[in-house]
């Protein structure tokens, strides 16, 4: 019988299909899981109300996860909640590290409250690390970028909304 | 009367016919990031639109779904502000449209984060971190065309002249928020008018726009009477589910 941490290990193997890079726990969208004797409940929460992505990954999740709580005569349930509200403050340092290295600049603090109130704090280009940056648009590929230029090496890049 | 249930109607049925309407910029956006920002705003606008929706269904404990709220209404059954159904018109209509909500949603959100409602509370605080991205967007814009060219400007002085009257159907107070604000769970929009009034005023002054006096209000989106544009929008939004039922892909 797995205990409720050895289901978590589990979904750190379940990739976030848009981000790859990170998995569904390290994105802050899983946000609990309890094991019964007759089930096993995963909580997870959106980055955005309208994130496209969230049924491709309980989707992803019930894949990587049933067939194993079949075997101990579990059903499992993967369960949206909507509180507490997901924030990039979830993101852990490595997890941030992980975005820059994929191409992605990661979001700064929430406590930053310029993120909201317009005046954009510094970003760095994840490719050449100049701060020389611009905001391109407040919306980028997906609900959770905005899209940024660096003026040093010309990339265009993403840059994690700071929610 | 079930109060709670035509409370959420409206907060979904706003949500979701902003939401399409935005859809329809897709491929259309005046350069590429406008068009990615509409339609990103439009998918906050369906997100929030499928959790109120959902709610309003188990209110009404019919056996209603976010899916059957959405398409197997008629006109007269939408409770959406009739701001929410003009018509996208030029990028400076959809701009001031998008304002005008977007500073009303900042409101409602912040007011809806204390319900006693835990569901209702959990939704509006997730959806105010989205409205408040969505007024920065949209109040930037209104002071780039409000502040720019002369053609910019009094196109986007007309959106405003235009839209306004429409914006009151807001703030629209009757026995349902009445009862929604008494209770606790609910707000009355009328307690947030005077923050919204210094928003747009704020905004017209630092946009270099005037804003129009004694508008003629108009109402009715609350009551199901709606806008002849209403049901062009619905027929399209509604086709497919109603030609094939229950289809599943």
């Amino acid at each position: 019988m797995r205990s409720a941490d050895d289901w978590l290990a589990l979904l750190q193997t379940v990739p976030d299909p848009e981000i790859p890079v990170l998995n569904v726990v390290e994105m802050g969208i899983v946000r609990g899981v309890d094991t019964t004797d007759s089930a096993v409940d995963v909580r997870i929460t959106p980055t955005y109300m309208g994130c496209p992505a969230m049924d491709a990954i309980a989707d992803d999740i019930r894949a990587t996860l049933s067939p194993l709580a079949k075997e101990e005569s579990k059903e499992l349930r993967v369960e949206l909640v909507y509180a507490p509200a997901w924030t990039t403050d979830w993101l852990s340092e490595e997890a941030k590290a992980k975005l820059e290295a994929y191409g992605i600049a990661p979001p700064g603090k929430t406590t930053d409250k310029r993120a909201l109130s317009g005046d954009a704090p510094s970003v760095r280009c994840p490719k050449c690390k100049s701060n020389a940056t611009e905001l391109v648009s407040l919306f980028g590929s997906t609900a959770c970028k905005a899209h940024y230029r660096c003026n040093d090496c010309a990339e265009p890049f993403d840059h994690f909304k700071c929610i | 009367m079930n109060a709670r249930f035509e409370y959420l109607l409206r907060l979904g049925d706003d949500a979701l016919i902003l939401g399409q309407q935005l859809g329809l910029w897709t491929g259309h956006g005046p350069v590429l990031e406008e068009d990615i920002a509409l339609t990103n705003i439009g998918l906050d606008q369906i997100g929030q639109a499928r959790a109120w929706l959902t709610l309003a269904g188990k209110a009404e404990g019919a056996g209603r779904d976010e899916d059957k709220l959405a398409y197997f209404r008629d006109q007269s059954g939408f409770r959406n502000a009739l701001l929410c159904e003009r018509p996208n018109g030029h990028f400076g209509d959809t701009i001031v449209r998008q304002f005008l909500f977007d500073a009303y949603a900042v409101c409602l959100h912040a007011a809806l984060s204390g319900s006693s409602d835990a569901e209702m509370a959990a939704i509006a605080r997730k959806s105010a971190k989205e409205s408040a991205y969505h007024l920065r967007h949209s109040r930037a814009w209104m002071v780039r065309l409000g502040d720019g060219t002369e053609e910019s400007h009094s196109k986007v002085q007309q959106s405003l002249n235009d839209l306004l009257p429409y914006a009151g159907d807001l703030f629209h107070s009757d026995a349902v928020t009445e009862q929604a604000a008494g209770e606790g769970w609910g707000a009355d929009p009328a307690a947030f008018r005077p923050a919204w009034d210094t928003a747009v005023d704020e905004m017209c002054a630092e946009a270099c726009l005037t804003r129009p006096e004694s508008v003629p209000e108009q109402v009715g989106g609350r009551e199901g009477r709606h806008t002849e544009q209403l049901s062009f929008l619905l027929a399209e939004m509604q086709v497919l589910p109603r030609t094939y039922p229950d289809a599943q892909w």
